[in-house]
């Protein structure tokens, strides 16, 4: 059971502070940002305990989230929870950063008052808390939203007419019910994150994707949806459909408000949302992906006379032609000490940069087309620079994304609403592929 | 956190508070009643305006009135004759035909903790248990709770109690796990709340309609049921089983846990759930949320105490992401060691080998030592690896490869000569402590084989008026005066000047104090000190088996699912040879009745072993016996028996000699490689509470092609004929099983 939940900003501020059974002193707070900014490592454990009391707290938007517990609990339970949190916090308010907290703070109350009692979880659902909830959220409106809000999705394209504006699926739920200009509109995000290993030879040595399929829900009642997927959709190794290539993954689990009765024999889902985010699908592929990993690279890398490395370095982007990777990011270790860095790339819109207290070299490609194919070239001088500092090049991580793809060729045919919903309804279809890890050996 | 001038806006708000102008618009005043509430969280002592506050509860504005409550649970403590007005408005709201204002105000009435409350509560609980709305009654339940907490040793209310079992049985899912844990509150001094087999089977049935946070929480008060046969059994297993492959985690890991626990005695079982979950663990393991990547990560470190080999294919999964936190990484590199296996070794060497060039110093030395720990299976690779990383020329990681040098010479005395050469080669000292320490444990433990010993120890010894650190000094001294035993020729001198500036010069108490029993011990002449310094070694030309044996599911079940495995980490993480320290609690040769008990108990706790025929002696492989506890006791204790076993030794794999021995539950330690005269064999057995120890002889003296007489010696602990007999005839028959075998 939960005694107190806190969240402090990074800095130590506190910003909401929750006792639920008055059995953890007051200052515990103080205690648990102590222990957190005592510790050397960036990173403090999940778990740290305290003369009796455990502290479980995970970091998100830079705020320490906390649970505070004399008993021994569930540790899945309580970061599910406090992730759980967060998650309700972003449907009503939007976006959640240190502003929103500090603005919503009344309604953070309200949320912990009715999710919680007396230290023990009564519900997180949004269908039953939205009942209770009488306090209006707080939008922190950044300028720049609305300004961008003729850019296309993920800011890829700009077809202002056909695709949603960047903007909308990070307002919050509830706008609609207080009348200003809220929309009717349902989300369906199919999310995969991508984790690579290239060797130094070239070969995949790890490829795995953690896929979901999202829905964000706006509409305050919904009637039952149907979402069609590949028919060629197929779960496990030995199970295969359809005649075309088939769209694979190893293991699959649904949300537990999900309807399988056509699943089997339509690939269909069905499900009544209800407003908010939900997570309707998870799904994993292990090792073997449809296609080629959506980047290559062709490293070169010499000691020049004296003390100057060279990097060479070719991406190739395997990507088709139509689609494009956004906000490349490749990053290159080098040897300790490394001083100045020169580069020469191939379009003014990339920046590089030497960052010596990681010892790397990041290099930034806003926008990069399947297909093409780009290269650049860093000297790095060193000082004091042997043979073996060429062993600290390397291995290079890149983080990408990949807007309208999906690695796994999981695509959705429909997002039907039943004919007897009232009033109209957008759908949006969106897919988007993450870099979790992409890492590849020099 | 107090601020400066916050009196000022405590009496700011006091004056705006009690302003009627203010009092009349409605916005206006919620906006002064959640500045109060933002100065409360910030930590500003508001209690003086309570009497304004009060006066604000009474209103039909919902939001104002939660934030007054939230206000008055606060600083009831402080001025409980104050909160004593509020009450009247509370108790008048507990009536409001809207069953949301009837549970708000209940539920802040029962959390305003005070004395004398009770009597105004009492009553209102009581009525709500029976509200036609469930909203209420979730909140009167836990209320019943909150008036016990209030009055811990009051007797407890039978009335009460009842009606909460009554409740069980209450349409509203919420409203039924609530009377769970509030009688569990109630009831604690009587052990909790009763599960017996119709609420059991009520719980189970209902599971499906409860939502995740409630059906994790009913298979943690399940764990208290016992089933009354193996039917009654099987039928809770099949019910819970769907929830095995939860996507959500929390309820996979209370099932996976129920199961452990309900399947105690059933081995296959529990094996068979902990591969069922292992997708949904494992998914988990790559979950969005980072600190939910490390609690399963935590929990497969359990499940691979027992299934070591469970996990082996999907060590790919367990490759660091350069963006995760240290912790995450530290715990996949632990994870990704105990995977190794012959087809991943490679690869998972590859992958830790880029992870020791890593801008964090904590995660380079993390990824050399595993890289070490794997060494101690497949030694040269990893000597290759770590050689290679000398050559960077790094103050941390030179220090950690020396370390981890050291500890492969120690662990796997196989390895003596190759880390030896790859010492002589490093001609880049150490800077810090331990490092320092590690390569001059090596210089005077090894000094003999490693040829420029004597001049790296003259350079430290040179240089020890600029030492600071008093470990660093007596390890110099162990390391010069174990040289002087080797190499006396080269050494001399120079022990002669350290033992000069240590007694002479030095402030250091311990270190003075150890330098003068060596040297009082050098008079007594070089036998002497050879005897008191130099123990007795590992044999060198023995081989320790490293697959580790699988552990009983029992032992950790209890802590699965709960914060202890990801606590245990840290420190587990600060003693390395844990499993040295482990072993020497288990094992007490002078204690003979503790030893006994510990015995009896474990003997109780595995009544899942093989149940033999009844001549068959129960041999048991629990509690682990450690190289080191076996060497030790070894050495102390006195050969028992000795025979003739007239059986050749069977040629077959080392691995396959383990799995033979393993499946008549003994486990084998140590043996030489097949070609080396005399060839031995260590291995270990418990029988009831006695640790029975053997040696399997081949003796030099024997013609090869007769491959003959193998004797066996058994030294016991505490002594008991019986069981020995029956090892030896177990022994007998599987090396004649072995070898008939092997023959046809």
């Amino acid at each position: 059971m939960i005694s107190q939940v806190f969240i402090l900003s990074s800095k130590g501020d506190h910003l909401i502070y929750k006792d639920f059974r008055g059995e953890v002193e007051k200052d515990s707070m103080s205690t648990f940002y102590e222990m957190v900014s005592s510790l050397s490592g960036d990173q403090p454990p999940v778990v740290m305990s305290h003369k009796g009391v455990n502290f479980i707290h995970i970091r998100h938007a830079g705020l320490y989230w906390v649970v505070s517990t004399k008993t021994d609990p569930s540790p899945f339970t309580v970061v599910e929870f406090l992730n759980r949190l967060v998650a309700l916090i972003k449907d009503y308010c939007g976006s959640v950063c240190e502003k929103t907290v500090r603005m919503n703070f009344a309604l953070i109350y309200e949320l912990l008052d009715e999710m919680v009692d007396y230290g023990y979880i009564q519900t997180t659902s949004m269908d039953i808390l939205k009942n209770f909830i009488q306090t209006e959220p707080v939008a922190s409106k950044p300028f720049s939203l609305f300004d961008l809000s003729n850019v296309a999705l993920f800011g890829a394209e700009t077809q202002q007419s056909k695709v949603a504006p960047s903007a909308a699926a990070a307002r919050p739920i509830m706008t609609s019910h207080s009348g200003e200009g809220g929309k009717n509109e349902i989300f369906v995000d199919v999310v995969e994150r991508l984790s690579v290993v290239i060797g130094s030879n070239g070969v995949v040595m790890k490829a795995d994707v953690e896929g979901e399929i999202r829905v964000k829900c706006y509409l305050p009642s919904c009637s039952e949806m149907r979402i069609g997927l590949n028919e060629e959709f197929s779960i496990g190794k030995s199970q295969l459909r359809g005649y075309g290539a088939a769209v694979r993954v190893d293991e699959c689990s649904f949300h537990q408000a999900v309807k399988l009765d056509e699943f089997d024999t339509y690939r269909i889902l069905k499900i009544c949302p209800s407003q908010g985010e939900q997570t309707l699908m998870q799904y994993q592929l292990s090792d073997e992906l449809p296609c080629p990993p959506p980047f290559r690279l062709f490293p070169t890398v010499e000691k020049d006379y004296g003390s100057r490395l060279l990097i060479f370095l070719k991406l190739r982007c395997d990507l088709p032609p139509k689609s494009a990777a956004i906000n490349v990011s490749v990053t290159v270790p080098v040897p300790k000490g490394s001083l100045s860095l020169s580069q020469e790339l191939s379009s003014p819109d990339q920046t590089a940069e030497l960052r010596p207290k990681h010892k790397t070299v990041v290099w930034e490609i806003p926008r990069f087309p399947g297909g093409a194919q780009l290269s650049a070239l860093f000297k790095v001088e060193v000082p004091c620079l042997s043979s073996a500092s060429l062993m600290e090049v390397g291995p290079v991580g890149m983080s990408f994304e990949l807007p309208k793809h999906t690695c796994t060729g999981l695509q959705l045919r429909f997002v039907r609403l039943s004919p007897n919903q009232q009033g109209p309804a957008h759908r949006w279809v969106r897919y988007v592929t993450h870099s979790d890890s992409y890492t590849i050996r020099i | 956190m107090p601020y400066f001038g916050c009196e000022e806006t405590v009496k700011d708000l006091k004056r705006a508070l009690s302003n009627p102008n203010v009092q009349a618009d409605r916005l206006r005043y919620r906006n002064y009643i959640t500045r109060v509430i933002r100065c409360m969280t910030e930590g500003v002592d508001v209690s003086s305006v309570f009497m304004e506050m009060v006066k604000a509860s009474a209103t039909v504005d919902v939001v104002q009135k939660k934030l007054v409550f939230l206000y008055m649970v606060t600083f009831a403590g402080v001025k409980p004759d104050m909160a004593l007005l509020a009450i009247n408005t509370l108790r008048k709201d507990c009536d409001n035909p809207n069953p949301m204002i009837r549970g708000l105000a209940l539920r802040n009435m029962c959390n305003l903790r005070m004395p004398g409350i009770i009597e105004y509560i009492h009553q209102p609980v009581m009525n709500a248990l029976r509200d036609k709305s469930s909203y209420v009654r979730r909140v009167a339940v836990l209320g019943c709770a909150k008036i016990h907490s209030l009055q811990p040793n009051a007797e407890i209310d039978g009335g009460m109690v009842n009606e909460l079992y009554s409740l069980l049985r209450d349409p509203d899912p919420v409203v039924m796990v609530n009377c769970l844990r509030a009688l569990e509150e109630i009831l604690h001094h009587e052990g909790g709340v009763v599960i017996n087999k119709p609420i059991a089977h009520h719980l189970i049935n209902r599971l499906k309609d409860l939502d995740s946070w409630s059906q994790s929480e009913v298979l943690t008060f399940l764990l208290r049921y016992r089933p009354r046969n193996d039917d009654e059994l099987f039928d809770i297993l099949s019910l819970i089983d769907t929830f095995l492959l939860s996507a959500q985690p929390p309820v996979m890991a209370a099932t996976l846990r129920l199961f452990l626990h309900l399947a105690a005695a059933h081995p296959t079982v529990q094996a068979d759930a902990l591969m069922r979950a292992r997708g949904p663990l494992l998914a988990a393991c790559g979950a969005a949320a980072r600190e939910m990547r490390f609690t399963a990560l935590c929990h497969v470190q359990q499940v691979l105490r027992s299934q070591p080999t469970a996990y082996g294919s999907h060590y790919k999964r367990f490759f660091c992401a350069f963006s995760e936190p240290a912790y995450v990484k530290l715990r996949k590199m632990e994870i990704l060691v105990e995977l190794v296996n012959d087809e991943n070794v490679a690869l998972i060497l590859e992958e830790l080998k880029s992870y020791c060039t890593d801008v964090s110093t904590e995660l380079a030395q993390a990824a050399i030592k595993a890289i070490g720990r794997i060494g101690r299976t497949y030694t040269e690779k990893c000597l290759d690896i770590l050689t290679g990383l000398l050559a960077l020329k790094q103050e941390h990681i030179t220090s950690a490869v020396l370390q981890t040098y050291r500890d492969l010479a120690w662990f796997c005395p196989q390895s003596t000569a190759a880390v030896c050469r790859a010492v002589e080669g490093c001609d880049d000292l150490p800077q810090d402590d331990e490092g320092k320490q590690a390569l001059l444990w090596l210089l005077g433990v090894h000094g003999e084989q490693i040829s420029n010993a004597p001049y790296v120890l003259e350079g430290f010894i040179d240089g020890i008026k600029m030492e600071i650190s008093s470990a660093v000094k007596t390890e110099l001294l162990t390391a010069s005066l174990k040289l002087f035993l080797s190499r006396p020729a080269e050494a001399q001198d120079m022990l002669g000047r350290l033992l000069h500036y240590c007694i002479e010069e030095d402030s250091d108490m311990c270190v003075r104090d150890r330098a003068l029993l060596y040297y009082r011990l050098l008079q007594c002449g070089v036998n002497e000190t050879r005897k008191v310094l130099l123990g007795p070694k590992s044999d060198p030309s023995m081989t320790i088996i490293t697959g580790r044996t699988e552990e009983p599911v029992n032992h950790w079940a209890s802590s699965f699912n709960t914060l202890d495995p990801l606590l245990g980490a840290e420190s587990r993480a600060q003693d390395v040879p844990a499993e040295v320290s482990d072993a020497d609690g288990e094992i007490r040769i002078n204690d003979s009745d503790q030893t006994f008990q510990n015995g009896t108990l474990r003997e109780a706790g595995d009544t899942d072993g093989t149940p033999d025929a009844s001549e068959e002696p129960s041999l048991s492989l629990s509690p682990l016996v450690s190289h080191d506890a076996f060497e030790k006791l070894w050495m102390e204790l006195k050969v028992l028996h000795r025979q003739c076993l007239g059986v050749p030794r069977p040629s077959v794999s080392p691995d396959t000699l383990n799995s033979a021995f393993q499946l008549v539950k003994i486990q084998i330690l140590a043996y030489s490689r097949s070609d080396a005269r005399p060839w031995k064999l260590y291995m270990y057995s418990w029988s009831g509470g006695s640790v029975i120890l053997a040696e399997l002889l081949q003796d030099r003296a024997d013609e090869p092609h007769r491959h003959g007489n193998l004797t066996l010696s058994i030294k016991q602990h505490p002594e008991e004929r019986e069981a020995v007999e029956g090892f030896v005839s177990v022994v007998l028959n599987v090396l004649r099983t072995l070898s008939s075998a092997n023959s046809n």
